[in-house]
């Protein structure tokens, strides 16, 4: 039995190790798929545009825990077997892509016309002008609120649960398995520790934001 | 690889599975309707240890993930007061709790969005505060926030396999039921997939409707 | 026929580098031609057919009232706005179409970019990049587009923004600037870039009227050097009758009169510039 909850610790610091390896590879994926996605959600060509179009609805139209199941548990019966760690990062990754893209989308879509105008009037080639002058400004509006997704993100990592990854809080449900009579210390705990990691991403995003933007807009 | 006989056969488990993940929904809508408001004044409070400390309940609930809230609810609450609640209670209470905490948020946005002048113009016409709220402020705030209330309960309907960890009956658990006799994961995981996307599209369709309308309404 | 042929030959000429500045014809041949111009956006044909030359260095003003088509006329020339119909030659080639056995089509975006190279533009309300301080804004276009080095676009750009009055400000943001700094830094922008023929789109009309000064003094500098030809499109009229060689007056969509400045300002024939004179002095603009 344990003296205190100090005891359940090292357990759930193991597990938050999973969490965070989690939550890093698939915010990198999500990051990339956002802008490949809300780019190309802008193409010239119809095909590009709907075939996006076509992710984004399906991803955003079912639910997480479904994308998890059916990647991890489906996709074996057609002859397709994922490791559980990449199951996890492809459901998460491409469900939050499919969300960050519509910020992309729309933050590309908010620079102001006179911008592009005078790319143009400068000769830039196209990708210069994404490259140079768009994207860096559209970024900056992108900031806050892929912070507020990075932060659902971490939270939603917790599902990895569900196909029986090691992460946080599962190392926290085979402690209250075995230790029944501490279920509420372990469940605190459980809930302080993603409220830590939480809370420092979210106060990182916004001195990233603020050192970004200063003396500028 | 497809099998449409088995499909056809677990359908209807699914569909009436389908009416509890609505139930399920819609309740917990309710709880962050009412929550939410709650959470949006208390957070605008004069009294000041008030404002701050829903803000920091705001703050941490939004902060950690659902799952373990429902859990919290489910195995802890009954060890704390004695009480033991069913799933369905559980489920409810903990999606609407999560939810109302964004609900406060987008009250705070819509009556940010009155114009200070209107509150003016009501203390110029004496109107008492509970009027001023009643019949200035609320009706002015709520309808632009209507299509993004639509929104999160489209969210929280998609948040509902969740609660298949505390072995409510919706969706998620009758497939994972299924699974589990028939050794055959394809089809029903596939099959609630689509049922998600039919009503979360339509849904959300029935939203851009809405709000359009308004906008046209409001003359934008 | 023999006309498209021209346009080949020259198409040729400029291609070859170093050629084309010291061209020795280039007093007799237009740097602009705008050919039956017209423009519609849905069923609102903003111009009615555009016939229009500018001779190499000749500052050209545009004057009219608004929702005359002044603006997209420049802007055409930009390449922001494609014409309806008819053409556009730049020193001597076509700036919206290339011949293709024989036919006119629509040119692609190499097409453009290389015409692009003769124009510069500058706009009503600056379009700075505000995510750049000053240098950058006037360096960004000379090292990607150009191909200069740093040390060389920072040269240019240093030397060009002492020109207009800002060597003082390399390292401010735009945010930080007043409009009559974001213009002048706008006008360094795209001088930089060293273009034939320079677009003014009403540049001092978003400014406050203390500021406008400092704007047009810098374009009168501008133009007395003498190299670059100049559409002037604007509403100062005492500042279009001193700098420019030529005054078009538009109206409609349509070019009702022109004129050296003398005969537009002190001697307008058509009634339509003369109401149009009167009321801009009567409202004492």
């Amino acid at each position: 039995m344990p003296d205190s909850w100090i005891d359940f610790l090292p357990t759930l610091l193991k597990g938050a190790e999973i969490t965070i390896v989690v939550a890093f590879f698939s915010a990198i994926l999500a990051l990339v798929v956002s802008f490949v996605a809300g780019l190309g959600r802008l193409s010239k060509l119809w095909i590009i545009r709907t075939l996006t179009a076509v992710y984004v609805e399906i991803f955003r139209g079912t639910s997480l825990l479904v994308q998890l199941f059916w990647l991890y548990f489906a996709l074996p019966f057609i002859g397709i077997e994922l490791p559980k760690m990449l199951a996890a990062i492809l459901a998460i990754g491409l469900n939050f892509g499919a969300y960050g893209s519509e910020i992309v989308r729309s933050a590309v879509l908010a620079v102001p016309k006179g911008q592009w105008e005078a790319t143009v009037a400068l000769n830039m080639k196209p990708w210069q002008r994404l490259w140079n002058v768009i994207l860096p400004q559209a970024s900056l509006r992108m900031l806050p609120p892929f912070g507020n997704q990075l932060v659902e993100l971490i939270k939603s990592t917790s599902l990895v649960y569900f196909i029986t990854m090691a992460d946080l809080t599962y190392q926290a449900m085979v402690l209250r398995n075995n230790y029944i009579s501490w279920t509420t210390e372990i469940l605190v705990l459980l809930l302080l520790m993603y409220f830590v990691i939480a809370t420092l991403v979210s106060l990182a995003v916004r001195l990233l934001e603020r050192k970004l933007t200063a003396g500028r807009l | 690889m497809w099998d449409w006989k088995y499909a056809w056969d677990i359908l209807p488990q699914l569909l009436s599975a389908l009416k509890m993940t609505v139930w399920v929904t819609l309740c917990a809508f309710v709880v962050a309707l009412i929550i939410g408001l709650l959470l949006a004044f208390a957070a605008r409070s004069q009294f000041k240890p008030l404002s701050l400390i829903t803000k920091g309940v705001i703050e941490f609930i939004r902060n950690t993930p659902l799952l373990v809230q429902v859990f919290f609810l489910y195995y802890s609450l009954p060890v704390l007061t004695g009480i033991s609640i069913p799933a369905f209670y559980a489920g409810v209470i903990g999606l609407g709790l999560h939810y109302s905490t964004y609900l406060s948020e987008v009250y705070r946005s819509g009556i940010e969005g009155v114009p200070k002048g209107q509150w003016e113009a009501a203390t110029a016409l004496n109107y008492t505060k509970a009027q001023t709220w009643r019949s200035i402020i609320l009706p002015q705030a709520v309808p632009p926030i209507i299509p993004v209330l639509g929104n999160y309960l489209i969210v929280m309907f998609k948040e509902t396999p969740i609660l298949c960890a505390i072995t409510l009956v919706e969706m998620m658990l009758t497939a994972k039921n299924i699974v589990s006799q028939s050794f055959r994961a394809f089809e029903p995981y596939t099959l609630v997939g689509i049922l998600f996307f039919i009503i979360s599209y339509i849904a959300s369709l029935l939203v851009q409707r809405l709000e359009k309308r308004m906008n046209l309404q409001r003359g934008k | 026929m023999l006309k498209a042929i021209g346009i080949d030959e020259q198409a040729e000429l400029s291609k070859v580098p170093g050629q084309e500045g010291n061209r020795i014809d280039t007093g007799t041949k237009p740097i602009v031609k705008y050919t039956g111009v017209t423009k519609s956006f849905g069923d609102l044909q903003v111009l009615k057919g555009i016939d229009l030359e500018m001779q190499p260095g000749e500052k050209v003003a545009v004057i009219g009232p608004s929702g005359s088509g002044k603006t997209t006329l420049g802007r055409m020339l930009m390449t922001l706005e494609e014409p309806t119909e008819g053409t556009i030659e730049l020193d001597g080639e076509l700036l919206w179409h290339t011949h293709e056995k024989g036919e006119l089509v629509r040119a692609g975006e190499k097409h453009l970019h290389r015409m692009r190279s003769n124009v510069g533009m500058i706009f009503q309300h600056f379009n700075l990049f505000p995510h750049m301080n000053v240098l950058r804004n006037v360096t960004e276009a000379p090292r990607k587009v150009l191909g200069l080095s740093k040390e060389e676009a920072e040269e240019r750009a240093v030397s060009m923004l002492g020109k207009v009055g800002l060597a003082d400000k390399l390292k401010m943001y735009p945010s930080n600037l007043s409009g009559g700094q974001k213009q002048r830094v706008a006008i360094a922008r795209a001088l930089v870039m060293r273009p034939k023929v320079m677009v003014f789109d009403e540049v001092t009309s978003a400014l406050d009227p203390e500021l406008v000064g400092e704007v047009l003094e810098v374009i009168r500098e501008i133009a007395e050097e003498g190299e670059m030809a100049m559409m002037l499109i604007t509403h100062e009229m005492d500042f279009a009758k001193e700098i420019a060689d030529r005054v078009i007056f538009g109206a409609e969509g349509r070019i009702v009169e022109q004129g050296t400045p003398e005969e537009i300002f002190d001697n307008p024939k058509s009634d339509r510039l003369q109401s149009f004179l009167q009321r801009f002095r009567s409202n004492g603009i």
